[in-house]
């Protein structure tokens, strides 16, 4: 029992779990799955196909952080994406057309490639800390899509297009194979090569990595590069699910969630060893989370103070300091309810 | 014969003098980039707009349209200064907005309601500052669940707006002292000695020196004695502080509060603070640079309001100036480590 309970997965799948039965208990329907003209209907496949933009943003994250750089621009790189992408499709006038419909993936997927690899050189190349040179992004990216876009919210009507979002293949959502598709190839490349060793190596020590002569720039830029490429792919998806850009919304706090399932998932803010496992099971239990607001009829307003709640209750039990405080408290109680009569005795 | 030989003297003086004053102010080195990015922007701008730019009414329109700006960045530059950042202020701020408008509108007194909405805010600051201090937790994390619950808990005193009638919050920003054609409003007055208090206290406090030697080095500031689990969480109450003060005048500011204010807030205050010359490594900064900072921040805003273009060139811009402050405060602290 306590060498599961010390795989660093079973934290984070019990908190998945938990909302699980949560949801199950309080809302039985949460867990059918109805079959409609060879399609799966129901909560848990929403789940799936919901979560394809944050798996792909999160599994970007997850390589980011295991180099001890935080990425803050993907919601931004995202609105870009997406701009880049609905303005080919508007401005060809046939959306229908594959050939259009992939020479507008490509630019915007390059585009987001663009955007990481800028920050990669700006923190690899020039020094600046993390969380400052993507900040620049941030701010400056949804400028950027918002001049791209020309100031309005560009809307194209495009059944392929949509299809990426909405369409289904073999009775599943098309967007949970995008992200199967991200995380296998994510997986293979990190776990099956040394490059996953060499990036933790990075995160965990960056000068003792150098003499042992890991060359650090080139892994910490393809991560911003990879994040990037990621969140450029997860800009189409969300564009293609709502067939507009929206230079504002797209994936607004997008980061934020990103951030969090990464460190539900068990990846330290710190750097160094990260878990690919990890990051998909905190990307599922913040869909899992959102929907379970949803259903629970929490209003959409209170969300935010949930979410702050999870939070604090999911890094709280991460803490080392906290699980030893909790571990000795039992302890604790014990010293003091047996000392109360002693102190009584030594007062008589 | 002789001037030849005190030639390359005094040469050689002034080269020393210079270089001295270069590493003992290398911290305000960027303070006087930003001083001269400010300048250059507003002869930049005289000049585009034959003159026409610069006036009284304008300059001093820029400290009004700020003021909870600068309050947010000063209690920023305390928590930067520490090594942490705070992403909760423009949350914290709309919420106890949102909240002291309510109490307001049930008929209590602005002289009850102020302070409250002062303590919401120093308590979401300690929150965070106990789950940084004595959990270990990354500050952006913490202050990301402040951030959360401090917008949830805006949702929840309210969905709409709340209109303040109180005459004594209004107050705050209706009344203007002219001098000439210059004036200034009470929220104006309020931000400056915000900014003169965060100053004194860092400069010549045991609280605010203390703030500088964690920054610079947690482990040597601890090693020293110092109290740095109290400072550190006092940091973050500061800050908390600050974006609750930023919440009353707002609120005057706009006459209303409204769930969604501040959204996006928490960036420009970093962005200011940065381009004021604050490392966010911390131990180096100034609450008189976060100060120049946010003047930068509303000149930009201004001169694109000037120019008639699209808004979205503001963020353009900020994040640009931004990147360009990042660069140079590099080149400085490499600089500075290559000549130790």
């Amino acid at each position: 029992m306590s060498a599961v309970m010390k795989h660093r997965l079973f934290w984070p799948l019990v908190v998945l779990l938990a909302l699980i039965l949560l949801n199950t208990v309080s809302r039985p329907s949460f867990v059918r799955i109805t079959v409609h003209d060879g399609r799966l209907y129901g909560s848990l496949i929403d789940i799936l196909r919901n979560s394809a933009p944050l798996m792909l943003v999160a599994l970007g994250m997850t390589l980011v952080i295991a180099t001890r750089g935080i990425d803050l621009s993907v919601g931004a790189i995202m609105a870009v994406s997406g701009a880049v992408a609905l303005t080919i499709i508007q401005d060809s006038g046939d959306p229908a057309n594959p050939a259009v419909l992939a020479v507008a993936i490509g630019t915007a997927v390059g585009a987001g490639l663009v955007c990481g690899l800028w920050n990669g050189f700006l923190i690899s190349v020039l020094g600046i800390q993390p969380i400052i040179a993507t900040l620049v992004l941030m701010l400056a990216g949804r400028g950027i899509a918002l001049l791209i876009t020309g100031g309005f919210i560009t809307t194209i009507n495009s059944d392929p297009y949509k299809f990426m979002a909405q369409g289904y293949v073999l009775g599943l959502p098309f967007a949970f194979y995008v992200s199967l598709v991200a995380i296998a190839i994510v997986a293979l490349i990190e776990r099956r090569t040394a490059l996953g060793m060499l990036t933790e190596a990075v995160g965990i020590n960056p000068e003792a990595s150098r003499l042992a002569g890991v060359r650090a720039r080139g892994i910490i830029w393809g991560a911003y590069a990879a994040s990037g490429l990621l969140a450029g792919f997860a800009g189409i998806l969300y564009s293609s699910n709502i067939m507009a850009a929206d230079a504002n919304a797209a994936g607004l706090y997008i980061e934020l969630d990103a951030i969090l399932a990464v460190v539900l998932g068990g990846t330290s803010l710190a750097g160094g060893t990260f878990s690919i496992a990890g990051t998909v099971v905190g990307a599922f239990t913040i869909q899992t989370l959102k929907s379970t607001i949803t259903f629970l009829g929490v209003p959409p307003a209170v969300t935010p103070v949930f979410m702050a709640a999870v939070v604090v209750v999911v890094v709280l039990v991460q803490s080392r300091r906290f699980r030893r405080f909790m571990g000795r408290l039992p302890a604790r109680l014990r010293t003091w309810t047996s000392r109360t009569p002693d102190g009584a005795e030594a007062a008589s | 014969m002789t001037s030849t030989q005190v030639a390359p003297a005094r040469e050689s003086h002034v080269v020393s003098s210079r270089h001295r004053f270069m590493t003992r102010h290398a911290s305000w080195i960027p303070v006087f980039a930003a001083i001269a990015i400010l300048v250059a922007m507003v002869i930049g701008a005289q000049i585009y707009f034959d003159g026409d730019f610069l006036s009284p009414p304008l300059i001093s329109s820029i400290l009004l349209d700020n003021s909870y700006l600068l309050i947010l960045a000063v209690g920023m530059t305390f928590v930067i200064l520490t090594g942490g950042i705070d992403l909760s202020v423009g949350a914290v701020m709309s919420f106890t907005g949102m909240f002291g408008a309510s109490l307001l509108r049930d008929g209590l007194p602005s002289g009850v309601v102020a302070p409250v909405m002062l303590a919401c805010g120093a308590l979401i600051g300690l929150g965070i500052g106990v789950l940084v201090q004595y959990f270990d937790v990354q500050p952006f994390i913490a202050s990301l669940a402040g951030m959360f619950l401090a917008r949830g808990l805006g949702f929840v005193v309210s969905l709409n707006s709340i209109k303040v009638t109180d005459s004594s919050i209004l107050w705050l920003q209706r009344t203007r002292w002219h001098f000439g054609d210059w004036y200034v409003t009470a929220t104006g007055i309020l931000a400056l000695l915000v900014v003169a208090v965060g100053a004194l206290l860092l400069a010549y406090t045991r609280f605010g020196r203390t703030i500088y030697a964690v920054g610079g080095n947690e482990q040597s500031a601890r090693l020293m004695g110092l109290p740095v689990a109290r400072t550190k969480l006092l940091a973050y109450v500061v800050s908390g502080t600050c974006a609750g003060l930023a919440g009353v005048v707002f609120t005057a500011y706009t006459g209303a509060a409204y769930p969604l204010n501040g959204i996006g807030t928490e960036l420009d205050t970093i962005a200011a603070v940065v381009i004021g010359g604050t490392l966010l490594i911390g131990g180096s900064g100034f609450v008189v640079g976060s100060m120049i900072g946010v003047f930068v921040y509303g000149m930009i805003k201004t001169i694109i309001n000037f120019l008639g273009v699209d808004q979205s060139w503001t963020r353009i811009t900020i994040g640009g100036l931004l990147l360009l402050f990042v660069v140079v405060q590099r080149v400085i602290v490499a600089r500075s480590a290559r000549r130790r």
